[in-house]
């Protein structure tokens, strides 16, 4: 549109206020997180000069590659949990449901209040003297209290899951409500039955939506700090919580700087290799 | 002096000529029509003297004003958009009173001249209607009341009537005429519908990749194109290749292949062909007779549309077969053509 | 008979989102300091503690004061960039959009931590101005994508036929384009203030000595003896919310078709 040819001048302008403030918020940080991961901690201050020792204990300790992979495999649970939960319900609302909007909102409301409260939530709930065990006791289900549901990597997938839920419902949501109904149609008039159909045509359709669905849960799970820290005990502690520890009072910085970024770089190797995964699937698939 | 003049106009995108040297008037009171294929410009064309666009070269002046500096919010132009750009938060009243804004009318004045416009396009009553309530028709009415309302001195349409069904573009396009007539404003209407130009305008331009190819009466367009181009676009029309044998003051001879030797009138000759020169004769399905003698061929196919039937008549000689329209073929199997030479016209090749 | 299955489904699932939301509401109103069944009668005397908490509403001005700003500013950041993007050719507008969008995709502990290390270089104190600054890097993007959606949505020959109807680039912005974005721009601001007013992390790194709310919560999560009064907190501010999107969306509905000049 000549319109935009001729004043996309004023276009830039329009722009970079946003991207300046996003620079000074974001890129510049992140710069100063790089370069403090390349320092070494002395005392209360940086050492001179700069090193690859931090990365070098990131990557050699055992405790700290164990911790990632208890992360990742956490992220994965919940990743997995919370997408395989979310698709049933939102194929009923996009295939079943009468009244869409009601139902989407309902399932959005829950997700109007804080975070934290919900995960403190999950924590009454789940706890020694919580809210399951003191109904099933209650109701003479069970003798004893329930020890393993909190404190434990357990209660972690579990919060998470819920916390995660509308983030999976919604975009999958989306990809099933794009999908022709017409498709559909032509399947069944070609001979497929309900499961067929739904196995060759309109899973993958919705495909989209599961992966996007799937990388936007599982990126930020993994650094996720409040849920491990509230519900997850000494056994199911992650990153975050590890990379709090160090820059609280006379941690390493440095060291918990290293660990964040190679906690990124490791998420992100993760989840490209996984949407590259799913799309050499999609394409042998046909 | 004409009240719309367009001289030497140029507008390139990305290197791409879409407007290619355009000079056209148009009188004051004229309903004007920009006619041509998708891409052609037309439509470049109207934004520019509208305002959107502005020309490389070339100026555009309305009523004696030079409008090279002037911003679309200040020409005395309006125009009907082709998604008729309805304001989707407004009423009826609330779209047709828009522009008047600045006027500052005195409520009663304002409601007087929107409830007479209401009635000019018939949507009387319908003032308080919801925007997204209307129908495709109704919401054109209202585009077009919300231009005329401001009584523009250049009334531009950008293809108004593409989104209306068959009987309903046709009822619309006799209130537009009517409209216009009753109103006197000078109309352009860019379009690619040929029967809708020739029926609504008392001039039509005929444009093809940035060029005006003809400006004439629709008649004149229709009987006497003055290029392949325009004769294949404005209704159908037979070619025939022929070389030019003689040229005298009153009629022109060709060797015409299949046809024969043929002579038809000068006038029907497009101006600067000169002898031994290559034409295409050409003649309207309509003209070509069934006789009992002349060029033979063989009936391809028949089409029954009611009024009329058409013919596609093989004939040797010619892949293509020759096009006929008329009420009915005289017998089965081989028929026989007459070309009236007065029906038949000259034009230049696209060499 | 695979729709009872699913509606059954359905309304498991529903019951699985709406289990701990509902345990706010219910144990506020327990009279007893013990999370746990059984109920112990009915009581409002956790609420009526808040009343006189005066840290607890020192904390919800300091979150009404971030949300505000932060809705606000990235609100206006949102429009500018999501109208410079869909009304102009620019080159370079999905790598911008990329990198405006990019906080999504990092953990908050990183975005907050790094915020830490910039102002500990810049010499710049603990406050709510860093609060907000945090907030604006994870609000701007949710700002962008619905005003985006909604200038996406928006008919550019509306802009044109106010021109051609005589109006100049000021008035057309405030006749036409504004009354039409209201609706995104309402919505964009509610999520953001939403997002804001939520959010720990962040704030929990960069206030300083100015808790915000969450941060106030999370102080008291240690002392079991404060718990009903934080589920009675956690009540309201869920109630709060819930009508805050009603009301949202009635206002946005009413909007729709209002005229501007009598009829």
């Amino acid at each position: 549109m000549a319109d935009g040819e001729r004043n996309s001048g004023e276009g830039y302008v329009l722009l970079s206020p946003t991207l300046v403030v996003m620079g000074l918020a974001l890129a510049a940080p992140l710069l100063l997180m790089t370069l403090t991961s390349l320092k070494s901690q002395q005392g209360l201050s940086f050492g001179e000069g700069w090193t690859l020792a931090q990365y070098g204990a990131v990557l050699g300790k055992a405790s700290y590659r164990a911790l990632f992979i208890r992360s990742v495999v956490i992220s994965g649970a919940v990743t997995a949990a919370t997408v395989c939960l979310a698709y049933p319900i939102a194929y009923f609302v996009a295939f079943h449901a009468r009244r869409k909007f009601l139902w989407l909102v309902a399932l959005t409301v829950p997700f109007w209040t804080s975070y934290l409260l919900r995960v403190f939530a999950w924590k009454i709930i789940l706890g020694f003297d919580g809210v399951i065990n003191s109904g099933l006791m209650r109701l003479h289900l069970i003798g004893q209290p329930l020890g393993f549901l909190l404190y434990n990597p357990f209660a972690v997938v579990v919060t998470l899951a819920h916390a995660w839920a509308a983030f999976a419902v919604l975009p999958i949501y989306v990809s099933l409500e794009k999908i022709d109904r017409s498709l559909l149609e032509a399947a069944s008039d070609l001979g497929d039955g309900a499961v067929r159909r739904f196995l060759r045509i309109t899973l993958p359709l919705s495909l989209p939506g599961v992966i996007g669905a799937a990388i936007l849960i599982f990126v930020p799970t993994t650094g996720d700090y409040v849920t491990p820290a509230l519900v997850g005990g000494t056994q199911g502690t992650m990153i975050a919580n590890l990379i709090e520890v160090e820059f609280n009072g006379v941690g390493n910085w440095p060291l918990g700087a290293a660990l964040s970024l190679v906690s990124m770089a490791m998420v992100a190797v993760i989840a490209g290799l996984f949407v590259a995964g799913a799309r050499a699937v999609a394409r042998s698939a046909r | 002096m004409s009240f719309l003049s367009l001289s030497g106009i140029r507008k390139s995108f990305g290197g791409l000529a879409v407007v290619n040297d355009v000079s056209l008037e148009v009188a004051r009171g004229e309903f004007f029509a920009l006619l041509g294929p998708s891409g052609c410009g037309k439509t470049t064309l109207l934004r520019m003297i509208a305002g959107f666009e502005t020309q490389d070269n070339g100026t555009i002046t309305i009523d004696g004003e030079a409008m090279n500096a002037v911003p679309p919010h200040q020409r005395p132009t309006n125009m009907v958009f082709q998604s008729y750009a309805i304001f989707p938060h407004l009423n009826v009243f609330d779209n047709i009173a828009y522009g008047l804004r600045k006027r500052k009318l005195p409520r009663d004045a304002l409601r007087a001249k929107v409830e007479a416009m209401l009635a000019t396009v018939r949507l009387e009553g319908l003032g308080g209607r919801a925007a997204d309530q209307l129908s495709g028709g109704q919401r054109q009415r209202v585009a077009l009341a919300r231009a005329l309302i401001r009584e523009p001195k250049l009334l531009l349409l950008d293809e108004p009537l593409g989104a209306l069904d068959k009987r309903l573009r046709e009822a619309m396009q006799l209130e537009l005429r009517a409209i216009q007539r009753q109103i006197g404003i000078t109309f352009l209407l860019v379009t690619h519908d040929q029967e809708e130009a020739l029926s609504l305008s008392d001039r039509v331009a005929v444009m093809e990749s940035g060029r005006i190819l003809q400006v004439a009466a629709p008649r004149t367009l229709y009987e006497r194109p003055n290029c392949r181009q325009v004769a294949d676009f404005i209704g159908e029309m037979n070619f025939f290749h022929a070389t030019v044998r003689q040229i005298t003051d009153a009629e022109v001879t060709v060797n015409a292949g299949i046809l024969g030797i043929v002579t038809f009138p000068r006038a029907n000759l497009a101006p600067g062909i000169t002898v031994d020169q290559h034409i295409l004769l050409a003649i309207r399905p309509e003209h070509v007779r069934f006789a009992d003698s002349g060029v033979a061929g063989e009936i391809a196919d028949a089409t029954f549309l009611g009024a009329r039937s058409h013919f596609h008549v093989r004939v040797a000689g010619r892949t293509e077969p020759v096009a006929v329209s008329g009420h009915a073929a005289p017998s089965r199997g081989t028929v026989h053509l007459a070309f009236p030479p007065d029906r038949l016209i000259g034009l230049p090749t696209d060499d | 008979m695979k729709n009872r299955g699913l509606l059954f489904y359905a309304f498991a699932y529903l019951a699985f989102l709406y289990l701990p939301v509902l345990v706010l509401p219910v144990f506020s109103f327990n009279n007893s300091e013990f999370i746990a069944f059984p109920l112990s009668g009915f009581t409002t005397r956790w609420y009526a503690a808040l009343a006189s908490d005066g840290a607890m509403q020192h904390a919800l001005g300091n979150s009404l004061k971030v949300g505000i700003v932060t809705a606000l500013l990235s609100t206006i950041l949102g429009l500018s960039a999501a109208r410079a993007v869909t009304r102009y050719r620019l080159r370079g507008a999905g790598a911008a959009l990329g990198f405006i969008s990019l906080p999504l995709f990092i953990p908050d502990i990183v975005l907050g931590l790094s915020l830490l290390l910039l102002l500990g270089a810049a010499g710049l104190p603990l406050s709510l101005a860093a609060v907000v600054l945090g907030h604006l890097l994870v609000c701007v993007p949710f700002a962008l994508t619905v005003l985006i959606a909604r200038f996406e949505g928006f008919d550019r020959n509306l802009d044109e036929a106010s021109a051609d109807l005589g109006e100049d680039g000021w008035m057309t912005f405030w006749r036409v384009t504004f009354p039409l974005m209201l609706p995104g721009i309402v919505a964009s601001l509610l999520l953001t203030f939403i997002t804001s007013f939520d959010e720990f992390l962040l704030a929990y790194f960069l206030s300083g000595t100015e808790a915000t709310l969450p941060v106030y919560i999370w102080g008291q999560l240690r002392f079991p003896e404060r718990l009903p009064m934080v589920l009675a907190l956690g009540a309201i501010i869920l109630g709060a919310s819930v009508g805050l999107v009603i009301l949202a969306e009635y206002v946005r509905n009413l909007g729709a078709r209002k005229p501007m000049v009598g009829a």
